[in-house]
């Protein structure tokens, strides 16, 4: 947990979180962002006025909880269908820069 | 005038033998040849596939095959996917894209015969509120050419305001279906979440993603309503509870209905002429017959802040799938994959998207989770106690679907937060699971629609659509249709 106070007062390093989502912004992007997302998150704040102790957090809005099937083989894409939106491929596979050396 | 009927109508003509699908498919097609250059409302329509499944549908009807949609052409928002035909969910990303296969949603719609005429325009990944967001330009307001037709299923709620379609599809996270259903004079209906398989349904923010139909009229989203709903395997958060006869259920009075209104939601900050139509709709539903009582949504205030937190939250693990290796645009010149991801990402993506990602990115990160998304998900429960509180002293509540009537293209392009607002009566509903539905409810002075927002319980389906039902045929809103002409002021 962060301290409230120097959290609310420290930005958002905006290149820094693009990175962890692997996007890379130009200079006027971050700059545009910046004063977007800290007006943004700002406004966040006011859900810590609310008293949520013992409140369950909600992940889904549904009472369902584990689904189940039997674990058969069954018919997925063919391989020729899945090739035809790659945006580049060989007969058989997917071809992207080389990983390992 | 085909084009120019609804669902309804148009499957009593075709059962009659009164027109073929050709016919309808063809008059549908003509109406987008002489204004969609104008209204940018479809991204692709394929006239020849479209007029194909018509003649295929005419083939079996002759044959003596039958169909609850046999022949009825449906435009559907390029979110959904459609074996065969492009999906590009308004993104450059995407381009390029062609679906390997049906949505469940889709597919269920074939079943019964439709015919699936086109593409419709949307904020990129169903993210927005005006559909600006499209990396494949700007649709207009048939109402006011200079307004926004609404967003993100700004496509098919401007398609059916031009009669350039019988009815549309379109996906619903924190309002997309009903507040451009709203903005255009349209029917929308944002389903209890679990009520239509999301199978095929390109994942925005998948705990509060729904399809939902948008319509000339009431009786025609619950014909879709009833079509598209079940439990579908291939989505384990689909219900497992049985569809009712939607249309059943409509009826012409409000006898025995009881109406909440929130008192927080009628407290300033409502365009004038917004809260005047919504007022005089309480009074027609009073009239009908039905009670009125306030409840109260006291944590619908922080609804915006916490909608804003869970979906880009989910929207930035969803969208990590976009990165130009199985599918899409594809960068050119990556040194290693990694490279690879944050070029095509950077090149692929427009501004809005980019943000929640950075946002969502942000909620999730160490140190921030418990502060912003577990914080929000507590918030979440809250809100949804508000409504199953509320639903013990009514039947369903009624409200605007949105704070004012549409904005003026380009109006908040520069201030996302201004424009995040405007979603306060609509994403409450997508955080409780529970069912909204849209009406029009008249017009500002400047002409433009108004909406209805009509919301109930959790599989409150059935109330909704005898309240909006019962409103709809008690007033004549449809016979107004737009003149296409500009300039708001």
């Amino acid at each position: 947990m962060v301290d409230d106070k120097a959290q609310s007062a420290k930005k958002m390093d905006v290149r820094y979180v693009a990175n962890l989502a692997r996007l890379s912004l130009t200079d006027d992007e971050v700059a545009q962002f910046q004063g977007q997302l800290d007006h943004i998150v700002e406004y966040f704040n006011q859900l810590r006025a609310l008293d949520v102790d013992g409140v369950e957090p909600m992940a889904h809005a549904t009472p369902v909880q584990n689904v189940f099937r039997e674990d058969e083989v069954r018919p997925g894409l063919d391989r020729d269908t899945v090739l035809k939106n790659a945006p580049e491929h060989n007969p058989e596979v997917i071809m992207v820069p080389t990983i390992v050396e | 005038m085909l084009n120019t009927l609804t669902l309804h109508e148009i499957v009593e003509h075709l059962e009659r033998r009164e027109c073929r699908s050709e016919d309808v498919v063809q008059a549908v097609l003509d109406a987008i040849r002489r204004k969609d250059d104008r209204i940018h409302g479809y991204l692709t329509v394929d006239a020849e596939d479209a007029l194909a499944q018509a003649k295929a549908a005419d083939v079996a009807r002759a044959a003596g095959r039958t169909g609850r949609l046999l022949g009825v052409p449906i435009a559907v928002k390029d979110v959904l996917n459609v074996r065969g035909q492009p999906c590009t969910c308004g993104s450059k990303i995407l381009k390029g894209y062609t679906s390997p296969y049906d949505a469940t949603a889709i597919a269920r719609l074939r079943a019964e015969g439709a015919v699936f005429l086109g593409r419709t325009n949307m904020d990129e990944f169903a993210m927005g509120s005006t559909t600006e967001n499209s990396a494949y330009g700007v649709t207009r307001n048939p109402w006011n050419m200079d307004g926004v037709p609404g967003g993100s299923s700004g496509g098919s709620a401007a398609v059916l305001a031009a009669d350039e379609a019988i009815a549309a599809l379109g996906s619903d996270t924190g309002g997309s279906v009903r507040q451009p259903a709203s903005f255009c004079g349209c029917v929308g209906l944002k389903p209890t979440y679990g009520r239509i398989s999301r199978y095929g349904l390109t994942a925005y923010a998948s705990s509060l993603d729904q399809i939902g139909p948008m319509t000339k009229t009431v009786a025609d989203a619950a014909l879709l309503l009833e079509v598209m709903s079940g439990l579908d395997p291939a989505d384990s958060s689909s219900l497992s509870v049985p569809v009712p006869d939607f249309r059943a259920s409509l009826q012409k009075d409000l006898k025995g209905v009881t109406l909440g209104l929130p008192r927080e939601y009628f407290v300033g900050g409502l365009h004038a002429d917004v809260e005047l139509r919504v007022q005089e709709a309480i009074e027609v539903c009073r009239k009908l017959g039905a009670k009125v009582v306030e409840v109260s949504l006291p944590r619908s205030r922080e609804a915006i802040a916490t909608y804003y937190i869970i979906a880009p939250a989910e929207a930035s693990s969803n969208l990590s799938r976009f990165d130009g290796v199985r599918y899409g645009f594809r960068a050119a010149g990556a040194e290693d994959p990694i490279d690879l991801y944050k070029k095509t990402r950077a090149q692929g993506f427009g501004a809005e998207v980019k943000r929640r990602i950075i946002l969502g990115t942000y909620v999730l990160s160490s140190g921030y989770y418990d502060a912003f998304y577990l914080r929000a998900q507590k918030v979440r429960t809250l809100i949804r106690r508000d409504f199953e509180e509320a639903f013990k002293s009514c039947d369903a509540i009624l409200s605007p679907v949105a704070p004012t009537p549409a904005y003026r293209v380009g109006e908040n392009s520069a201030d996302p937060l201004q424009m995040y607002l405007g979603d306060i009566f609509t994403v409450p509903v997508n955080l409780a699971g529970i069912c909204g539905l849209s009406v029009p409810c008249g017009f500002t002075a400047d002409k433009l629609p108004v909406g209805l927002q009509v919301v109930g319980p959790a599989l409150g389906e059935e109330a909704i659509l005898r309240v909006g039902y019962a409103y709809e045929q008690a007033t004549a809103w449809r016979s107004q249709r737009p003149e296409f002409s500009g300039s708001l002021s």
